[in-house]
């Protein structure tokens, strides 16, 4: 066991867990960000999708050791105390969830992509969340969602 | 934490009073620190047939919902309260759910095949319909007026006119209650409000805010984390005995659970838990239980019995002749996976004299029984609660891993959260079968004259339940050395097509439990989906034989108004024009080459209608692309539009994988695609855009949309396919070798 500092939704927090333990579990069950979730610990689905310093990350394969120090958003992080960051409406207004386990992932990812390109295309967005998967099929309402935060945000 | 207390004694005064006055402390979970406990067992009444099983009126004017049918993510949750709401005459607002509880629900079986709304929805309607018929009388007494002078609405019960003279529902509700018999055939009233209206579902705000707890979410206290370690037999019915253990090659602080080839490990945090699962070293007996081949066909040839005839009509053999004008073909569909993005976990709590179960499972009663037979208790002192996880397509790893988390709790004696991992559910789940059909038919004068159907499948079905105990979890198989028990279900659904032929036989090869290979079970559509494929290509394969245009060739074997309506519904939307497949082009002509496929099919022959029309792209470089995909879908009467668009675009987009990408690998000893890389599903890139023609049914009860919108797709990607390229692709998942 080893003390680590995080940065995570402008906030530090100190946690006492092996080095090599996935920043998704140290999220989980050391901090109770839970909304980050477990789905294939290979980052191949994104349903652990962080945004670490400005980049969409899947926190399962990355060790506590090489997040410590860096910023760190979670979508518990996302909303404005009871706002919810436009993304996060977006998916409200387009009704843009079924099951919603992937959820957390597809903001997370929208969220790196229009910090970095404000107004992309619906192909920019698509090549954006291949990576995230969804199984209940949800992708056009997810990809009108992003379109219509995207509008949102730069009005 | 407390144990829930199973006997229902001494919660209320009045037992079987519809008033409870009982309170949520806390909502449906104790959220602060996402530690569970379970809600108070009260004395409530669970039969389905009386009123207050399923209904309760709070004092300060809530309506609690008691659903055995629940949210899978689906969004049944938001349309079940619109039901009841209108049923009732109350605000939407004021209603909620509890759902899923042995303890507090009633028993609907499973929450599957479609049928939440259709049977569901009719039972809640049904019994709110009564309870504001005996409320409407006992306000007519109460107020000395003639009941037919009384308005009911927002959970009050006034005289028309006379605003001063108004009860509200709790106040009609005494010490004696209404301990009354769901009449089935009571009226809801005529005006709908919410039934009809794309009412915003009610989950979602909070899980876009991070704010919504899923089963994996959750903690109980003084819980430890539990991993499974599988025999290397991945996903096979047959499954090798341990033959040791070293006991050495983990840390001391991690327990090892061990019955039978059933083994686990737990500790105290979840990192520890999966380190011990990668590092225990367990020696298994050599098996190698699946064969040397690329499909399961042979196999599956060799073990079933002759067909079972589940339609027929005419002399089909003298209809078809033994001319050269008789047309067959073969079409086989691959084991499948469920796609849910979260693996399966539960959380247990075994103790000496009760146990409690916390599960994403799709039928609490079932579970309850095999958990009951597993861990050798009365069915009374087992309680299973239900908590939503990861969307859920049919019978994925839900039970199994709550047999887990139950047998490993009772083992250390503590609570557990046993969660499995990737590898875990994409090779242990019950799989959607492999099936083959195979097809022969002639046409004379343009039209079918011989239809002749038979397929080779496993059961769709070896859901917990129906006497089966543990026999159909996963941990009792590996603990007594068993299968699942053999019920043939599924595997003919939808293999009679929805035309009018002259002469037809359908039938059905079985394929046993043990010789099924791979552990099977429900996935979304069970055998509709493979036997519509075959259906709908054939009847394509026909047309083009008889040189006519797919649409009319469909229409001209169809009486029913509402499939004809379907199919004309989507053949405007999508601008078709008729002709014959396949196009007819210059080989010169550029790639990607375009085409359009149509298909149609009513689900499970009696419930939803759905006619598709789908546009592909076909290139040698990028294969078969899905452009798009117009729906027409008549199921009934619709309880919330908008919710519906969302059901019947889930189900085109994961068809479409299902259709293009999606197929369990194997070799000798197991399954071999234990990840998304060895199991790609749909990705964005790929996604069609979608176009939904909804054909509401006032006058009609509603049916089912879960599932019926996937049965027609693969058909209509496979004659789009045709139509483009002139070839015809018959095995799924479709893939382009040839040259476009």
């Amino acid at each position: 066991m080893a003390q680590f500092t995080l940065r995570v939704n402008d906030e530090t927090r100190e946690v006492d867990v092996a080095p090599e333990t996935p920043l998704l579990y140290v999220l989980r069950n050391e901090l109770g960000l839970t909304a980050t979730r477990y789905g294939c610990g290979k980052a191949q689905c994104g349903a652990c999708m962080v945004v670490m310093d400005g980049e969409a990350t899947p926190s399962c394969v990355v060790p506590v050791v090489a997040a410590a120090e860096q910023p760190i958003l979670t979508l518990e992080g996302l909303a404005d105390g009871d706002r919810l960051d436009p993304l996060q409406q977006a998916f409200i207004d387009e009704q843009a969830v079924q099951c919603g386990f992937c959820i957390t992932g597809m903001i997370m990812s929208a969220h790196a992509l229009l910090e970095r390109t404000p107004r992309p295309s619906r192909a920019a967005i698509k090549q954006a969340l291949a990576s995230n998967l969804c199984g209940c099929g949800t992708h056009r309402r997810i990809v009108n969602a992003v379109e219509r935060a995207a509008e949102r945000r730069s009005a | 934490m407390n144990t829930p207390t199973l006997s229902r004694r001494h919660f209320l005064q009045g037992a079987g009073a519809l008033l409870v006055g009982f309170n949520f402390a806390g909502g449906p979970l104790a959220l602060a620190a996402r530690t569970v406990e379970p809600r108070a067992a009260i004395d409530k009444p669970l039969g389905t047939d009386r009123v207050h099983a399923w209904l309760a009126v709070t004092d300060d004017g809530r309506v609690i919902v008691y659903s055995g049918k629940v949210e899978l993510g689906t969004g049944v949750e938001t349309a079940l309260r619109q039901i009841v709401a209108d049923a009732l005459a109350v605000h939407f607002d004021t209603t909620e759910i509890v759902q899923g509880d042995t303890a507090l629900t009633p028993d609907q079986g499973y929450t599957a095949g479609s049928k939440t709304i259709q049977q569901g929805g009719a039972r809640l309607r049904a019994a709110a319909a009564t309870a504001r018929g005996l409320l409407l009388a006992k306000a007519a007494d109460r107020l000395d007026v003639a009941s037919s002078r009384l308005v009911a609405a927002d959970g009050e019960i006034r005289v028309d006119g006379d605003k001063s003279r108004v009860l509200r529902y709790a106040d009609l509700i005494d010490e004696a209650g209404f301990d009354a018999p769901v009449d089935s055939d009571a009226e809801a009233p005529e005006a709908r409000r919410f039934v009809g209206r794309s009412v915003p579902r009610v989950d979602i705000p909070d899980k876009v805010a991070g704010r919504f707890n899923y089963l994996q979410d959750l903690r109980l206290a003084d819980m430890w984390h539990a991993r499974v370690v599988r025999p290397p037999t991945t996903g096979t019915v047959r499954t090798p005995a341990v033959a040791s253990i070293d006991r050495d090659s983990v840390g001391k602080n991690v327990e090892i659970v061990q019955r039978g080839a059933f083994v686990a490990v737990a500790a105290a945090t979840e990192w520890a838990a999966m380190q011990a699962a990668d590092d225990l070293s367990v020696q298994w007996a050599d098996l190698e239980p699946m064969p040397d081949a690329d499909t399961p066909f042979a196999a599956f040839d060799a073990a079933a019995g002759t067909g079972r005839v589940s339609a027929e009509a005419g002399d089909v053999e003298a209809a078809l002749g033994d001319g050269d004008d008789v047309l067959s073909a073969e079409y086989d569909w691959p084991f499948q996976i469920h796609d849910s993005i979260g693996p399966s976990c539960a959380l247990a709590d075994v103790r000496e004299d009760s146990a409690t179960i916390w599960s994403a499972t799709q039928g609490v009663y079932p579970l309850r029984s095999a958990l009951a037979d597993l861990l050798d208790r009365d069915e009374r002192a087992v309680r299973v609660i239900y908590v939503e996880g990861s969307g859920c397509y049919g019978h994925n790893g839900a039970d199994d891993v709550a047999a887990d988390a139950a047998l490993v709790s009772q083992a250390i004696g503590r609570p557990v959260r046993l969660q499995w991992s990737r590898a875990d559910e994409h090779g242990w789940a019950p799989k959607g079968p492999a099936m083959r059909m195979q097809l022969r038919g002639r046409v004379k004068d343009g039209r079918v004259a011989a239809w002749a159907f038979e397929n080779l499948t496993p059961s769709h079905l070896t859901r917990p339940g129906g006497g089966a105990g543990a026999r159909n979890v996963l941990a009792g198989n590996l603990v007594h050395g068993t299968h699942a028990s053999d019920r043939y279900v599924g595997g003919d659904r939808n293999a009679p097509a929805d035309y009018r032929f002259d002469a037809y036989r359908v039938s059905t090869r079985w394929v046993d439990v043990a010789d099924a290979l791979l552990r099977c079970s429900a996935l979304r559509t069970l055998g509709a989906i493979q036997n519509s494929f075959a259906n709908e290509s054939f009847i394509d394969e026909l047309a083009a034989a008889a040189e006519r245009d797919p649409v009319a060739f469909r229409l001209d074997h169809l009486d029913d108004p509402r499939a004809r309506a379907v199919i004309e519904t989507v053949a405007d939307r999508a601008g078709w024009q008729a002709r014959v497949s396949p196009q007819r082009r210059e080989d010169s002509a550029p790639t990607p080459r375009t085409g359009r496929g149509m298909a149609f099919a009513r689900y499970e022959n009696e419930f939803a209608y759905v006619a598709v029309v789908a546009e592909v792209e076909v290139s040698d470089g990028d294969g078969i692309r899905v452009r798009r995909v117009v729906v027409a879908h008549d199921c009934g009467l619709i309880v919330n539009p908008d919710g519906l668009e969302n059901q019947i675009e889930g189900n085109v987009m994961q068809a479409v994988g299902r259709t293009l990408k999606e197929a369990v690998t194997w070799d000798r000893t197991g399954v071999t695609s234990l990840d998304w890389a060895g199991y790609p599903i749909l990705t964005f890139p790929e996604m069609p855009e979608v176009e939904i023609a909804l054909i509401d049914r006032p006058d009609q009860p509603s049916t089912g949309a879960g599932e019926p919108a996937s049965v027609p797709i693969p058909a209509a990607i496979a004659n789009a396919v045709f139509d483009a390229t002139g070839q015809r692709l018959r095995a799924v998942p479709l893939r382009w070798n040839g040259s476009a």
